[in-house]
């Protein structure tokens, strides 16, 4: 069984209360799940839809074909209809215009009057639909609880009960033994993932598709004592966050693609002051303002590069909510231990989508702190900020925690002290001590992950959120076609990780870099690095994100 | 560098007679009076002549970016509100570069004193017009004279809201002390604009010029700075006299008082919050 149902309507017709509600009771039955969102940049009205894709197996992405629309107005069905399988189901009021005998029709606004309140028409639809697929609920009012008050809460319960005798149950569902699991959004994941690597003070902006981390922590900010600012600019948000980290509590911004040109300037000051830093960079199609709810993967080079001067850097790419968790709390013990800024990237794809994961592990975490040991300054050793040292990486001790050593950390080139320099001799040991951290660095990265055929003849490059649609996109490639297909997706993106890429490309007949944006920057990336060129590019623009069918479709219709 | 005791300074790359010298010597003796350790105080300086304090001074020392102090300052005192913080930086800085920053850390009121070695011209960059220059001044930049209106950081701040607002004069350095002990005591945001001349690029606003002009607001209770109507008054007077002294003062609750988690220790020293987190991994299953 795997189903994918689109509910579509204007903002505000209480679409987010009704996909919400729908993957919470799939989620608790043991269903796994992946909900995209597509909405567009206004508050009212406009056409936006979800669409839930649910199975017993494990589901990866977002499917285009759709098992079952649920029209909250006509534009919905008219708009999506041509996607709809022939077995397909709409779910629709009776002021919607349509002969398609695949119409179910709900009059779930005159029954909502009914029963006093119009507002749980959706809860019709909901009951509705459970009947549909054959599934009674046993958590509805549990789940309702944590949203509406027990008036309101019986109300949706009687509607859901009236959806419910509306309709035939049409599909028997398979038997599953519950696990437990998350319904969670990468950005989510990325917040839970920072409070679970000791943040304490997170500053930033609010910028679509970025928000929704700020959110999150907001409402956690008293629970888990985490100063939260809203900052008047991404330029202050940036700021305020490497002022925080000077003082030694684990500090965080996040932005999007043009809220981090604001920053830039100051992701070079956390590398001439070695101050650690964690900023993720959740993209959108740019320049400028873009498509302010949409996706793209085209911030790679520019974060890469971020910034004038010459200055380690890390860059991860998240690749799915799981990830996020586990890559952001690797991004504040790297930061904290090579004293850099790291740049996690996200998009608004994965940013957005909602899905079952394996429940985080907290006891898999390890925050590793890596401030210096206080006693021994205590003891009498003389403290230098940017002591040279064999790695390159100097005692960074808290102010104010010693008495009689003072930290000085300063963005004007400097010397072991922090005192401005203008000798040549100095500039040139602190470029190098500040490289030698580079190097290091690169012991620790992590290769892409291998999907399918480990002995590939054509090779699949992707990066970030494209692991969820390469890795069905493969799945069917091995399944429908002669060759033998693989996929590199990369997490790490900078320092570039490079053995397994020489190593599969050397033998694959075919490379084919798959990416969402106009240039193919991971494949120009990888050809500035390592001189390897990619064959053929699939890459998408038009901020939709792309599918595992059409991954594949294109992928053989460049082979051919 | 790095002496326990006292807070001494260093050689400086400023011009002989600068008005910085005043400003840093007046900070230093008010430290010291204060009974304040180095490795408790945390000066912050964005980017210019005046900026470059931080590094003149035996303290904790932050040198960020341009216009930048100001976010950061916040941030480091409200991660460790046992650091007395001090922004000791330029006009350009402060109004110029960060207006912005001007604007919203008084809307947070974060209990940071910020000295604004206000010299009516960009030094560092050797002599343009900075945002107090006054109509008319010949600059760099402006040959033919500064052809828009000065800022008035004293009336801006107390129109936006600033608790503690003063003006100062590098070449009074005993009533200097005063308001700068009086500043730091303060709890929120804290203002002080220092005329201070710039003996290389500004030929008008010399230490003559100001000399013949400030004089010291009353003490003798026939000026109450908690009246801002007066304060107004105060902070409009410009040109044949310039008031000095705290212009206007209101107390009110600073941005760590209003934090609950922050009242027993500094969050700098809060562990994490495990258990919380396990509870908020739960939430989603």
């Amino acid at each position: 069984m795997n189903f994918n149902l689109l509910i579509g309507g204007a903002a505000g017709q209480g679409m987010e209360t009704l996909s919400s509600t729908l993957s919470k009771i799939l989620q608790k039955r043991g269903y796994q799940l992946f909900t995209l969102q597509d909405y567009m940049s206004r508050v009212r009205g406009g056409h936006n839809f979800f669409q839930i894709r649910f199975s017993e197996n494990p589901v990866e992405t977002h499917r285009d074909d759709l098992d079952g629309i649920i029209a909250l107005n006509q534009e919905t069905v008219d708009l999506h209809i041509g996607r709809l399988n022939k077995d397909g189901f709409i779910i629709a009021d009776d002021d919607i215009i349509s002969d398609d005998p695949r119409v179910i029709t709900i009059p779930a606004k005159r029954l909502s009057r009914e029963i006093g309140n119009p507002k749980v028409q959706s809860s019709v639809i909901l009951g509705a639909l459970m009947k549909l697929y054959g599934l009674d609920v046993e958590h509805l009012d549990t789940i309702l609880s944590e949203k509406f008050d027990e008036k309101v809460v019986k109300q949706n319960v009687d509607a859901f009960n009236i959806g419910h005798d509306l309709v035939e149950s049409r599909f028997v569902p398979p038997a599953i033994t519950p696990s437990p699991s998350m319904l969670i959004q990468a950005n989510e994941a990325i917040a839970l993932g920072a409070l679970a690597a000791g943040l304490k003070f997170y500053s930033a902006y609010p910028m679509t598709p970025s928000t929704s981390i700020m959110s999150y922590l907001v409402h956690k900010s008293k629970k888990a004592k985490v100063v939260v600012e809203q900052a008047e600019d991404e330029i202050a948000a940036i700021n305020m966050a490497i002022g925080a980290s000077y003082t030694g509590v684990r500090a965080m911004t996040g932005t999007s693609g043009g809220g981090f040109s604001l920053m830039v300037e100051a992701v070079g000051l956390a590398g001439i002051m070695e101050t650690p830093l964690v900023i993720a960079e959740i993209q959108r199609p740019g320049p400028a303002t873009g498509l302010p709810t949409r996706t793209e993967q085209s911030d790679l080079k520019f974060v890469i590069n971020s910034s004038h001067g010459e200055f380690p850097k890390m860059v991860i790419a998240l690749r799915n909510p799981e990830d996020a968790f586990y890559q952001t709390i690797r991004a504040f013990n790297l930061a904290e231990k090579y004293q850099i800024p790291v740049i996690i990237m996200g998009d608004q794809y994965m940013g957005d989508a909602v899905r079952t994961v394996k429940p985080f592990d907290l006891d898999k975490v390890k925050i590793e702190r890596f401030m210096a040991d206080e006693e021994v300054y205590r003891n009498g050793k003389e403290y230098k900020r940017y002591e040279l040292t064999e790695t390159g990486i100097s005692p960074n001790l808290r102010p104010g925690k010693v008495e009689g050593t003072m930290v000085n950390a300063d963005s004007d080139e400097h010397d072991e002290y922090g005192n401005m320099i203008e000798s040549g001799e100095i500039r040139i040991q602190m470029v190098e001590k500040r490289a030698k951290k580079f190097e290091l660095l690169k012991t620790e990265i992590i290769e892409p992950e291998l999907l399918g055929e480990s002995e590939m003849e054509v090779l699949l490059l992707g990066w970030g959120s494209l692991h969820s649609p390469l890795t069905e996109a493969i799945q069917l490639l091995n399944k429908d076609s002669k060759q033998k297909f693989g996929a590199l997706v990369f997490g790490d993106v900078w320092p570039l990780p490079e053995k397994l890429l020489r190593e599969k490309t050397a033998k694959a007949k075919v490379v084919i870099n798959v990416e969402q944006n106009f240039t193919g920057q991971l494949a120009s990336l990888i050809s500035e690095v390592t001189g390897i060129r990619v064959d053929k590019s699939v890459l998408k623009y038009d901020g939709r994100p792309l599918s595992a069918v059409e991954i594949k479709n294109k992928v053989l219709e460049v082979l051919s | 560098m790095n002496n326990p005791k006292e807070f001494i300074t260093f050689e400086t790359a400023w011009c002989p007679g600068c008005g910085d010298f005043g400003i840093l010597e007046a900070l230093k003796e008010t430290l010291q009076d204060m009974e304040k350790s180095p490795h408790e105080v945390l000066v912050v300086g964005g980017i210019g002549q005046a900026a470059k304090t931080p590094q003149y001074i035996n303290s904790n020392g932050f040198e960020g970016l341009h216009g930048r102090a100001l976010p950061a300052a916040a941030a480091a005192k409200i991660s460790n509100h046992k650091l007395t913080v001090i922004v000791d930086t330029g006009e350009g800085d402060s109004y110029g570069e960060g207006g912005n920053h001007f604007m919203h850390n008084i809307k947070r009121n974060v209990n940071i004193t910020h000295f604004v070695h206000d010299n009516q011209i960009y030094g560092l960059t050797k002599g343009q017009a900075s945002p107090t220059s006054d109509t008319g001044s010949v600059t760099d930049f402006t040959p033919d004279g500064v052809n828009v209106i000065p800022l008035n950081p004293i009336v801006a701040a107390i129109g936006l809201g600033v608790g503690f607002v003063a003006r100062a004069f590098s070449g009074d350095k005993e009533q200097l002390k005063k308001i700068m002990t009086e500043a730091i005591n303060y709890n929120g945001y804290a203002l002080v604009d220092i005329l201070q001349p710039c003996v290389s690029f500004n030929k008008v606003n010399t230490y003559a010029w100001y000399k013949k002009r400030v004089y010291n607001l009353p003490e003798d209770g026939s000026y109450n700075p908690n009246d801002k109507i007066q304060a107004f008054t105060k902070g409009l007077e410009w040109g044949d006299k310039i008031p000095t002294g705290v212009i206007y003062r209101e107390d009110r609750a600073s941005f760590v008082d209003k934090v609950p988690f922050l009242q027993d220790a500094p969050l700098v020293d809060l562990p994490v919050e495990t258990e919380a987190i396990k509870e908020f991994i739960k939430e989603f299953m």
